[in-house]
């Protein structure tokens, strides 16, 4: 290979790299007019401080929550054994019962001396991790399947608007339990169940904004001009199409967070991982308190039922003034888990 | 209208097939050992040792190609045989016909409040479009929307459970705690001499005359009902107040004012009955969604349904267990949603242009 030959190649990357900065760019730009918008609704503008909030906290958690180690940070600290004796398995046994707030815990601990405030500090950044992860890959999924259904049409979209359905089909919470019981349980598993069945909703969602797109007149030129089906649909259409869609999306998060932790309350999850819906979980056996205090333990469930609430409550808050804004068509779509 | 349903039938079979490749994919991604507790109907089986099980993974076939095994698995299940299962400690089935009475029952009573409160709500949101009732609707549906089942219910439980039953009045013992049924009231509907006519206790304690079991039973659901109702009637409420709001721009419902129609009159026979037609259509999804979906609620107040076996049987890996209820789940909702849509094709004539 000479040098001749490599240059058109690096002028291309240029090229390319100068269009994605303009991509960018153009995204940025309709993210600020889209906040402009919302801040003058007073619902969008609580929900969007709420957001702001819960990332700050995601954010800096390894400041506000220092780990005890670092390279698994999520696994939730039990030091300070109480009364450390050798129970007859042998294992070391910690303080069981939950502990009122204290000035070495500000909200208390939780069975088996889980830290209730490391916890929802770092379950506040796994949430993030979470939803982020899971709207970001089904979407992918979501984006190809779907503008290939729209953009060819006829008997590929049929296919493939059958397969999604029978996706579809099936119950969301059920099927990802099962799928994730299958695969063994633990968050990686959640991840993949989640994605497996959550594809097809965007992949339809996808296909009705590429369909609406594709009528433009520039379409049409484009094709005129000679261009091939593969350039068309990542040239012109998608990238007109991309932006309702991944807004939209991204305010799956707060419903995709609160399916998750659906299933880490029930168990689905590796016992000590720094997951709200794990801590709601232990709350479960602290429903009764004693004979003179019957709310003995209430922030077991108070505190990581507010994070939870909150954190949802902020997403809905904007998701209900965004999808205002962009498309009345997606409104409650998405069937939530009881 | 003929050509409609003949449409819907034909991809029946091509749902069904979709669904059950999906399903046994799923069921693929385990080993023939953890496979094994589909295909016995006995657990003492499944205790022998590994010769044992190797004999039986021989019998069943299910190291053979996928597509004999595939072929045998759909005939098992159209058979309704779904294996032996580890929680229920009897058959998928004999465990899928004790507890879907409890199921049945608990949805039966959340489908009332769940359709009033949005039916009243979503009619009175429209009407006072933008109005301060409207607001305040919106801002408690978006609050509905929020609050996870499993917040609202451990906090029902500790407020209503932990600290109100002690202090209320003997009449109301045993209100409110979890379960279906308290103590005493399960071993007298356990008992000969109670007959289980239907299976659901609130009926059957009707028809034994055992008001007192009736009363208690009503106790139990209360809260489970609450949660349900809570947490559902936001997304119907919606939908009542956009099909309303659509329905009083008609211009039957201008002719019916300009007539004179009583206002009051005009909402309640011209509008809201037009307007209830998606909702009707939708409670058919109601019904299916609440029987599937009560796993949180159901094991949050340790109701012996259906929701809270799937939940167990996650826990302890009972494969067989999940597989079944999930295939009978969905198989259940392809029925509900053909049954759906045939009936809106009916009630609506526009659905079959489409």
């Amino acid at each position: 290979m000479n040098a001749t030959e490599t240059r058109p190649s690096r002028e291309g990357l240029q090229w390319a790299l100068r269009r994605l900065k303009d991509a960018l760019l153009e995204i940025l730009r309709a993210t600020r007019d889209t906040l402009l918008q919302l801040l003058k609704n007073p619902l969008s503008t609580v929900g969007l401080f709420l957001l702001v909030i819960f990332a700050t906290v995601a954010l800096f958690a390894p400041l506000l929550a220092p780990p005890e180690r670092p390279n698994a940070p999520y696994q939730i600290p039990q030091r300070e054994i109480v009364r450390p004796f050798q129970a007859p398995q042998g294992k070391d046994v910690y303080e069981t019962t939950p502990t009122p707030p204290s000035a070495n815990h500000i909200l208390g601990t939780t069975q088996d001396y889980y830290d209730i405030y490391y916890t929802l500090i770092w379950g506040a950044r796994n949430a993030f991790k979470l939803g982020i992860l899971i709207v970001l890959s089904t979407l992918m999924i979501g984006v190809v399947v779907g503008a290939v259904s729209a953009y060819f049409g006829g008997w590929v979209d049929e296919i493939l608007m059958r397969i999604v359905e029978i996706f579809l089909v099936f119950p969301f919470l059920l099927a990802t339990l099962v799928l994730t019981t299958i695969l063994g349980r633990g968050l990686d598993k959640i991840v993949i169940a989640f994605i497996v069945f959550g594809w097809p909703g965007y992949a339809r969602f996808v296909r009705g904004e590429v369909l609406h797109v594709k009528e433009n007149a520039y379409v049409e030129a484009a094709r005129a001009a000679g261009a091939g089906s593969r350039r068309v649909i990542f040239r012109h259409v998608l990238p007109n199409a991309i932006y309702p869609v991944l807004v939209l999306a991204s305010l799956d998060i707060g419903s995709i967070v609160l399916s998750a932790s659906a299933l880490s309350f029930l168990g689905l999850i590796p016992e000590g991982f720094a997951d709200w819906g794990q801590l709601i979980g232990f709350s479960r056996n602290w429903i009764l308190g004693t004979v003179q205090n019957p709310l003995e333990y209430w922030y077991t469930i108070i505190f990581p039922g507010l994070a939870i609430s909150l954190f949802v409550l902020g997403w809905n808050l904007l998701g209900d003034a965004v999808r205002d804004i962009f498309d009345p068509r997606l409104r409650g779509s998405r069937s939530r888990s009881s | 209208m003929l050509a409609y349903i003949a449409r819907r039938l034909l991809f029946l079979p091509i749902i069904l097939f979709g669904v059950t490749v999906i399903l046994f994919a799923m069921l693929q991604l385990l080993n023939p050992y953890e496979r094994l507790s589909l295909y016995v109907k006995d657990p003492s089986q499944l205790r022998g040792g590994k010769e044992q099980l190797d004999r039986l993974i021989e019998k069943h076939g299910l190291k053979d190609s996928l597509f004999v095994q595939y072929g045998r698995w759909v005939n098992k299940s159209i058979h309704l045989d779904f294996g032996w299962s580890e929680t229920a400690k009897t058959t998928v089935l004999n465990g899928f016909l004790g507890r879907f009475p409890a199921t049945l029952e608990l949805t039966l009573f959340a489908i009332g409040p769940i359709l009033f409160f949005a039916i009243w709500l979503g009619v009175l949101a429209a009407v006072h479009h933008n109005r301060w009732i409207d607001q305040l609707t919106r801002v408690i549906t978006i609050l509905g929307y929020s609050l996870p089942s499993f917040v609202l219910g451990l906090v029902l439980l500790m407020g209503f459970y932990g600290l109100l039953s002690r202090h209320l009045p003997p009449l109301f013992g045993g209100w409110f705690s979890p379960g279906r049924l308290s103590e005493w009231a399960q071993q007298i509907v356990g008992g000969e001499s109670f007959h289980a006519y239907t299976r659901l206790v609130t009926v059957d304690a009707l028809l034994n005359g055992q008001w007192r079991i009736f009363w208690d039973a009503l106790g139990h659901l209360v809260l489970p009902v609450a949660t349900l109702s809570y947490i559902n009637w936001a997304g119907y409420l919606r939908i009542m107040r956009s099909s309303m709001l659509e329905t009083l721009r008609q211009d039957y419902v201008t002719t019916a004012r300009s007539k004179g129609v009583e206002e009051r009159l005009v909402i309640k026979r011209h509008a809201r009955r037009n307007a209830l037609i998606p909702i009707v259509t939708l409670s058919g999804f109601l019904v299916v969604g609440l029987l599937s979906g009560v796993v949180i609620t159901e094991t949050i107040f340790g109701y012996p349904g259906l929701g809270s076996w799937a939940a167990q049987a996650a826990l302890q890996l009972d494969v067989a267990t999940v597989l079944g209820l999930l295939t009978f789940v969905t198989i259940l909702f392809i029925v509900v949603n053909l049954i759906v849509d045939l009936l809106y094709a009916v009630i609506d004539p526009r659905v079959r242009l489409t």
